[in-house]
């Protein structure tokens, strides 16, 4: 059953357009990694998606609900948590302060302080540090458990492993496995290949704005996802190779 | 003795600003926005307890009513005014706020003229405590005293203690993430600019009660405030003592004009605004001392 469709989207920066008609579905319990290279519109689709960023056009329906107009904070209500790139906790707060004032504003649910303190325990003996405080990796798995606590029905994840020490990122992605397991909705932005291909069930990958090549993850060879990152496949029918 | 007398004075007159301060810094603190308008919202709360007080209403009393009253002008004031000017970047509210403070002089002027007015509160205008011979507080002083810390620690409490003051620190962090979270960033704008008002409103009727004011006591008031929340460092204890320097500045240059050691400049209040300035200044050179790596790094560049 399709959770979140995004229909036709345009999203602009000013003059510059950062995604064009951008078409996707999202089954309930589907993990979907958006790939692409710096400049492709992955955050700007995510946060247009969260309702941080207004389309130009198009529409984005939620569980049958158009929530395009809708202010982020509403989204969140209905289930649209992002956990937005560079963590963007709020420093002078605590860990659970932090995780607190999510729980107040987001929707009833399994997630509560202490479920999120068992799926993330380095943060358990930081519940009281201020957010600012703490390292790369604490400070991402703070946000990962800060959206958690909004038991949301579709998380975005802009990438999340991005600063992170190698072992930082192996405990954020465990921590994501386990979610996946649970039956958690995922919409995953990663610049990690790799990563991206063996966590999710569906890969999308975005060029200049549009989705060039979508499918599912177990199909998709690496050399195929590759052409469509750099646009090689195109750039190859259109004569040039200097692509 | 004397001297003792005026630093006494001084702190108690210290709470006034606090209150006063405590509006602006709240506004500056959660959106940005100095409000230019917050000396005559001030003496416009002023004005509508002297209206309730005119009726018969006992003036503590109406402040039930008054402070709400200017809370929902602060809801107002943030749907019609600052919201709209934020969107277009920081100087717009501070044009905007200013042509509101022209706005309420001359509505204010237009309604109750220029007559110099109080509020009356009886006898407690002039009740005092006797500590020495040389020594007699006001008892109204130390009330605004009590309610300046009273209110501090209600800001201090709802700040860290409520779920809701909570989302008002991370608004005041990040707007943007907040909504991310689920928090309605308007609503968190628009209590802020509510309680300012109502702080405002407070502010305004200890002015009314402790000496006489008119429809253009504003801008005064918003200079000592604004000097208040400099000197403090723009913190929510900040203000308190950055009040209380302005206060015993303000009465200690008063003993020093009748002593006869300086002249009379600004009307007695000069010492105050010479702290502010100095403060202003030691501020300014400590930033850009900071900036360019610190002390050390400047002095050897030198």
């Amino acid at each position: 059953m399709t959770l979140l469709a995004v229909e036709n989207v345009d999203a602009r920066h000013g003059l510059l357009q950062a995604v064009r008609g951008v078409t996707l579905e999202l089954a309930e319990g589907e993990t979907l990694a958006l790939v692409g290279a710096n400049g492709a519109g992955k955050t700007t689709l995510l946060r247009t998606i969260a309702g941080a960023h207004r389309p130009a056009s198009g529409r984005i329906v939620f569980d049958g609900r158009d929530v395009t107009s809708a202010p982020a904070h509403k989204r969140v209500r209905a289930g649209i948590t992002l956990v937005p790139e560079g963590r963007r906790l709020f420093t002078n707060l605590t860990v659970e302060e932090n995780l607190g004032l999510a729980a107040r504003a987001g929707r009833p649910g399994q997630w509560t302080v202490d479920a999120v303190l068992e799926t993330f325990p380095m943060l358990e003996p930081l519940r009281r540090r201020r957010a600012g405080r703490l390292s790369g990796g604490e400070q991402q798995a703070t946000a990962i458990g800060r959206a958690l606590m909004t038991n949301p029905r579709v998380l975005l994840l802009d990438e999340v492993s991005l600063g992170l020490a190698p072992v930082a990122v192996e405990g954020v992605y465990a921590s994501l496995r386990a979610l996946i397991e649970r039956g958690t909705t995922i919409l995953l932005v990663e610049q990690d290949l790799s990563r991206a291909l063996s966590v999710a069930d569906r890969v999308a990958c975005m060029l200049e704005g549009r989705i060039v090549l979508e499918g599912p993850a177990g199909e998709m060879t690496r050399e195929q996802v590759v052409d469509a990152y750099f646009g090689l496949r195109r750039a190859r029918r259109n004569g040039g190779g200097s692509a | 003795m004397a001297w003792l007398n005026q630093v006494v004075q001084g702190v108690l007159l210290g709470g006034y600003f606090a209150i006063l301060a405590s509006g602006l810094a709240l506004l500056f603190g959660v959106m940005r926005v100095i409000n230019l308008a917050h000396g005559d919202l001030a003496v416009l709360g002023a004005f509508l307890v002297l209206v309730m007080t005119d009726h018969g209403v006992d003036a503590f009393v109406s402040l039930a009513v008054v402070l709400p009253v200017m809370g929902l002008v602060g809801v107002l004031l943030h749907r019609l005014i600052l919201e709209r000017s934020l969107k277009s970047g920081v100087l717009t509210p501070l044009l905007s706020t200013f042509g509101l403070a022209i706005v309420i002089e001359n509505l204010l002027f237009e309604k109750f003229g220029a007559d110099q007015r109080t509020i009356n509160i009886g006898s407690l205008a002039y009740d005092s405590w006797t500590i020495t011979s040389q020594i007699i507080v006001g008892k109204l002083y130390v009330l605004i005293f009590v309610v300046a810390v009273a209110v501090l620690g209600l800001l201090q409490l709802f700040l860290s203690k409520t779920s809701l003051g909570r989302a008002m620190r991370a608004t005041a962090e990040d707007p943007d993430t907040v909504e991310l979270v689920g928090v309605n960033s308007r609503a968190v704008y628009a209590l802020a600019t509510a309680l300012a008002l109502a702080l405002a409103a407070l502010a305004g009727a200890f002015l009314g009660m402790r000496q006489t004011f008119d429809p253009y006591s504003g801008n005064t008031q918003l200079i000592f405030a604004f000097e208040a929340v400099v000197i403090g460092g723009g913190t929510l204890w900040g203000t308190l003592v950055g009040g209380i320097v302005l206060g015993v500045a303000q009465t200690v240059s008063y003993q020093m004009v009748a002593e006869g050691w300086i002249k009379d400049v600004w009307g007695g209040a000069g010492a105050g605004h010479i702290v502010f300035l100095v403060v202003l200044a030691a501020r300014l050179v400590i930033g850009a001392v900071q900036e360019r790596g610190g002390l050390r790094t400047v002095l050897g560049r030198a």
